[in-house]
């Protein structure tokens, strides 16, 4: 047994610089004469740019430069670039407008970056961009999900006609209309995905940095992935050559997804230090955050059931518009469509789905990947028709799900939405959850609460994820622009140190600790002596970074095989040391031992001789230090069942969580102590998406109208509760660590299993989210 | 932020000097409310005045009444024993716990922001603002929408509560911004039933409505079928007028049931 | 330009600020103690958590000029002789952070808050930590974490 390896709750190495105020996050960093931006930005939701005149800003004291869209066109700078090419009905491809990094012919959302002021301070920027003259002509806007693609609405892109990006389809619809038709029952759920802001708590910042001598191009950038971000800023957008230019995401405070897109205002950074030749800083205020990271979600969607005489599924049918905002971000479409169509089955065995997903172009702000991404959005229809279909039938939502389940036993099992879950027993999971959540005390207690005036209700949610994103050749078949296998390199050090370069990035998730502890597992080095590099382009391979819970499933998958690859020259190293053949070798526990003998050779002795190669067997490298590259054969499916009960006061419509429950299947734990962390932190995403956190844009306007967190209502430690979490762990079959990834759970299955509670506890069908106390007010007095 | 020029006062009549000495001055009490104004840009005052070593702050127990000085904090107030419960339940409430360790009576009080707690308690105490010019009835103090008696380079020195047989604040606060969406004060005080609301309009104002039933009968039944029509009540994205309106008469009857 | 001077963990500092020199602005830009973070422009998320003469404010809504003559308290300067806080240890102790960008205004909050309530029961812990925003651990451990300082400070 390895002390601190796989299984161990170790306290989190990165601990002691954040808690010392040693981070070294993008905003603590400065360079020597370093400039700052400030971006003008339009206050219109949507308007013709007649001109911009930039030359009183350009004469105000301190500034260093003003550049507008041409500057950039100039120095044959690219636009901003979606990556996902999905093909919809009609065999037609989504459309991608052209997005420069400084719009020029027309702004499209309130917060479209027009130009940039470069000064001497920060003060010296703002003040001169109030000086950047620009002539607009204002445009008709249109905002809404359900509406922009109607006849008449404002047009955002000639290349969108109707504004629509995307039209797709999913799944064998003659199949479902057929199960519909011989229905003994059917359900039906008209219900709103809400839009939400990310609000990773550090906001968004990039330093350029450029070196004349060696033509080096450096930026310090808030990124999930900084090879990605230097992948799209080279091939796309022309900035500087791979090899010329280095990207550095150093501590990163949270990401969520918002993180993982190139934007417009890390672009400039980068192009202009060159341009200027100084280094330029530009970091985000929260408001303007709020104008100018994607946002999430923002679905509006009716999902019907068909159900035979037991309440058996027969076809599902979902009908859905997924709001893209004004220009295609880096995922963009795929995440409505192939990360949402591909979990409608959920944890069911639904014989027929059919899903026609509507992707339209508004004037808002580019809508990409948050916390889940794709996967709540499914699972909360999912998980609320299910419940409506339960009311229905007349059952108790735990009976319907299990009639529903996909056994333990039928594992693999194909679902009719491409995906193939290979692992789960979601029965196991429901029973544990619901025996942990006393499901059966819950009348006494709604008994007991109604005589406090208060209404009681309880809610469950049975989801699944496919994350551990992905198999390149399958996401590639299906439209992404990118591989998404990962790297690591594992080395050893002469004196027997462990130094691990992974493609993955930490910006919370304790990779510096999980990952070490995987080293430590496997080749028995103590957890003190292995140190996790991630975040730079010039240390270590390249790598796609970390999003879709995959920085342990497919990431730890690369570190284990280098670490194999470690084991494999070291038995050829040791096997001459000790004289015995290759074959002859064991490892185990950090030793190299000749079998049946007591023959030893630590690790680090071996490490030492491959870097001191006196005595040494022929034909091998010396060093020792390996690269593996891991592409997984499917992606992971983690599932839980999860139960939320609530009480609600009925005069005012607040509500109080009073117990959540999360009974969750990550396969292995690492670090479960980290684990149950990132259970933490996904429940207070999903359950602030359920009751609090709505980004509203005005209808007739265009106005932001939730553009701090004046009004947008983030989740506070008095909102929530403490969590009772448990694991119900199966085994899969893909991932050789059988881990299958944690960081999205709790902000896909918390949604629902809140709005399923608020509905049981008012006895009413639906309402939509976010559950404010006056949503809830409403359905109250509705009910009563 | 534009910049600005800074000045300490060391009493109101310094503060008062360098105000008037300013071009377009501005006093800063806790700044709570004010330095994020200036960070917006949304003012652009040539100076700043800052009263905090003024000595304006403290709290005097006068038997009948209680004078508290504008610069005292509301965490000040929330901690100290010369001061009601209910008062000391409005200053618990405002803003978070950082916010009340620099944010101000007078400050809020001069601001009269419509969704400040401080207004309603000084309505429904029947509070006495004294200036450097004069002292000012609440009832005349809260004339509008960030609107106040204060003439220009008038400032609050302190605010006198009356001592109020029983009184008790409900909140109901925003659930983002924390300010009230809406907050009763109800009072039984000297000169009768006093029942003020914040958050609900664009100024705290007294409710009549309110005061006429529980004049008649000082419990929370007897406000069961007071209405408040939605007409004037501010809506935005956390509540209609309608649901603010019923939200008056829920929190002044959890104001009565906590004053008991 | 003013000078401002004011001791900044146990250090006497000063420095040439404009009016308009945010408390926040002057411990990061002019001292490079960039332990303490803005995460918001509307005094909300409570990154920027310092202690001023003792009490825990938000130095994004104070003026430098402000905190004139005043003891300020920054994250680091909690750490005593390589020791940490035991706020500190209790947050490592209990996984209380992740991303570690809201934690020295939270840590900074917490000690605070346990200053003033020596034995918070944890409705009381989750109110007065209102005024600073966590995105990452959905406050569970952070809760825990204070408790655990609570009793090891002798609450």
């Amino acid at each position: 047994m390895v002390e601190n390896g796989i299984g161990a709750s170790l306290k989190r190495k990165e601990d002691n610089r954040f808690l010392t105020g040693k981070g070294n996050y993008t905003d603590d960093i400065n360079r020597p004469g370093q400039t700052y931006a400030y971006i003008v930005r339009s206050p219109h939701a949507h308007a013709t740019i007649n001109s911009v005149d930039i030359s009183a800003a350009k004469s105000a004291p301190g500034v260093v430069a003003v550049f507008v869209g041409q500057d950039l066109l100039d120095d044959a700078v690219g636009g901003l670039v979606c990556g996902a090419s999905v093909t919809g009905k009609g065999g037609e491809v989504n459309k991608v407008p052209p997005r420069n990094v400084l719009t020029m012919d027309k702004a499209r959302f309130v917060g479209d970056p027009i130009a940039v002021v470069i000064a001497e301070t920060l003060a010296q920027a703002k003040d001169g961009a109030e000086l950047v003259a620009i002539d607009y002509t204002e445009l008709p806007s249109t905002v809404s999900t359900a509406n922009s693609d109607a006849d008449g609405a404002p047009q955002l892109h000639e290349e969108c006609p109707n504004n629509v990006a995307l039209d797709w389809e999913l799944g064998d619809k003659a199949a479902v209309d057929a199960a519909f038709a011989s229905a003994a029952k059917t359900a039906e759920v008209e219900l709103v995905n809400n839009r939400m802001v990310t609000n990773a708590m550090e906001p968004r910042a990039a330093v350029g940095e450029y070196n004349s001598g060696t033509d080096d191009l450096t930026l310090y950038v808030t990124s999930q992935n900084p090879h990605v971000h230097r992948l799209v800023m080279s091939a796309f957008m022309n900035i500087a050559p791979e090899h010329k230019f280095r990207v550095v995401a150093p501590d990163v405070g949270g990401g969520f997804g918002s993180k993982i897109f190139t934007y417009n205002e890390e672009a400039i950074c980068a192009w202009a230090a060159k341009r200027i030749n100084r280094p330029v800083k530009w970091t985000s205020d929260r408001s303007e955050g709020f104008m100018s990271d994607a946002h999430g979600r923002d679905h509006v969607t009716k999902a019907e059931m068909a159900m035979d005489a037991d309440g058996k599924f027969t076809g599902m049918r979902v009908t859905s518009k997924g709001n893209m905002g004004a220009y295609l971000q880096l995922f963009s479409v795929s995440i409505p469509t192939l990360f949402h169509g591909f979990l409608l089955a959920g944890q069911y065995t639904t014989p027929a789905i059919y899903l026609e997903m509507r992707c339209v172009m508004t004037n808002t702000a580019p809508v990409d990947a948050a916390r889940g991404a794709g996967r709540p959005e499914a699972t909360y229809l999912l998980e609320r028709l299910v419940d409506v279909a339960a009311g229905e039938m007349g059952l108790d939502p735990a009976e319907i799900r299990r009639r529903n389940f996909i056994k333990a036993d039928q594992m693999p099992y194909q679902t009719p939405v491409v995906q193939c879950y290979d692992s789960g027993d979601y029965h196991a999971s429901l029973d544990m959850a619901l025996k942990n959540a006393d499901y059966d005390g819950f009348g006494a207690r709604q008994a007991e609460a109604k005589g406090r005036g208060k209404l009681r209700g309880i809610g469950l949610s049975s989801y699944i994820e496919a994350c551990g994103v992905a198999p390149s050749a399958a996401v590639g078949s299906l439209g992404v622009g990118v591989g998404l296998w990962e790297s690591a390199q594992v080395r050893f050090n002469p004196t027997g140190g462990v130094t691990v370069f992974t493609g993955t990035h930490s910006h919370g998730q304790g990779h510096e600790t999980a990952f070490a502890q995987l080293v430590t597992e496997r080749l028995g080095v103590p957890v003190e002596n292995v140190e996790v590099v991630h975040g730079d382009t010039d240390k270590g391979q390249f790598g796609m970074g970390t999003y879709g819970s995959r920085s342990l499933p497919v990431g730890g998958v690369a570190i284990a095989n280098a670490c194999d690859k470690i084991i494999a020259k070291g038995k050829k190293i040791a096997a001459h040391c000790l004289e015995a053949a290759e074959d002859d070798i064991e490892f185990g526990e950090g030793n190299f031992t000749v079998a049946g003998t007591d023959k030893v050779m630590n690790i680090a002795e071996v490490a030492f001789t491959a870097y001191v190669p006196h005595n040494y067997p022929e034909g091998v490298e010396p060093g020792l230090d390996e690269i593996a590259f891991f592409d997984p054969l499917n992606f992971s499916f983690p599932a839980g069942a999860h139960v939320c009960e609530v009480e609600v006061d009925p005069d005012t419509g607040t509500l109080e969580i009073v117990k959540y429950t999360a009974v969750d299947d990550f396969g292995t734990l690492v670090n479960p102590m980290i684990v149950a962390g990132q259970v933490h932190g996904g429940l207070a995403h999903g359950i602030g998406q359920a009751l609090l956190e709505n980004c509203v844009y005005d209808e007739d306007t265009g106005q932001l109208v939730s553009g701090s967190f004046q009004d947008y209502c983030m989740p506070r430690a008095d909102n929530l509760p403490s969590f009772d979490v448990d694991y119900c762990p199966t085994v899969p079959i893909h991932n050789p660590l059988g881990v299958k990834g944690c960081g999205e759970a709790g902000a896909i299955a918390a949604p629902p299993a809140v709005i399923n509670a608020i509905v049981n506890a008012l006895g009413i069908k639906h309402l939509d989210m976010p559950a404010t106390p006056e949503v809830v007010w409403r359905a109250a007095q509705a009910a009563s | 932020m534009y910049d600005f020029k800074f000045h300490s006062a060391f009493s109101v009549d310094d503060a008062a000097a360098k105000l008037a000495a300013a071009e377009d001055g501005t006093v800063m009490a806790g700044g709570q409310t004010l330095i994020p104004v200036l960070k917006q840009r949304l003012a652009n005052p040539s100076d700043v005045v800052d009263l905090s070593g003024a000595g304006l702050s403290g709290i005097t127990n006068n038997g009948d009444s209680v004078t508290i000085g504008a610069m005292t904090t509301h965490a000040e107030v929330a901690g100290s024993s010369d001061v009601s419960a209910a008062l000391r339940s409005v200053a618990e409430g405002i803003g978070d716990a950082q916010v009340r360790n620099r944010g101000t009576l007078g400050g809020s009080v001069a601001n009269n922001d419509p969704a400040a707690d401080y207004p309603a308690a000084l309505l429904g105490l029947g509070a006495t603002i004294t200036t450097n010019q004069r002292d000012i009835a609440a009832d005349d103090f809260f004339t509008g929408l960030f609107e106040t008696a204060l003439n220009d380079g008038e400032i609050i020195k302190s605010v006198t509560f009356p001592n109020a047989t029983k009184a008790a604040y409900a909140k109901f606060p925003n659930p983002a911004s924390r300010y009230a969406m809406v907050g009763v004060f109800a009072a039984q005080a000297a000169d009768g039933v006093r029942v003020a609301v914040t958050g609900a309009t664009d100024c705290a104002h007294r409710g009549p409505k309110l005061e006429a039933a529980l004049s008649a009968n000082w419990s929370p039944d007897a406000l069961d079928g007071v209405t408040i029509p939605a007409d004037h009540i501010n809506g935005d994205i956390h509540g209609s007028p309608e649901y603010r309106a019923h939200l008056v008469v829920v929190m002044a009857k959890r104001a009565v049931a906590a004053a008991g | 330009m003013a000078t401002v001077s004011m001791t900044v963990n146990g250090q006497a500092v000063s420095g040439e600020v404009e009016g308009r020199t945010l408390l926040v602005q002057f411990l990061r830009e002019n001292l490079n103690l960039t332990g303490t973070h803005v995460g918001c422009d509307t005094s909300q998320c409570g990154a920027c958590v310092v202690h001023v003469n003792g009490d825990s404010m938000k130095s994004c809504t104070m003026l430098a000029l402000q905190a004139d003559g005043a003891e300020v308290t920054t994250i680091e300067g909690l750490a005593q002789g390589g020791e940490m806080h035991p706020m500190q240890q209790a947050f490592q102790d209990n996984h209380g952070l992740q991303c570690g960008f809201c934690t020295p205004g939270m840590v900074m909050s917490a000690i605070d808050l346990v200053a003033k309530n020596p034995n918070p029961d944890e409705a009381t812990i989750r109110e007065q930590l209102e005024g600073n925003i966590c995105r990452c651990t959905g406050y569970h451990n952070i809760v825990k974490a204070v408790q655990q300082a609570a009793k090891a400070t002798g609450g």
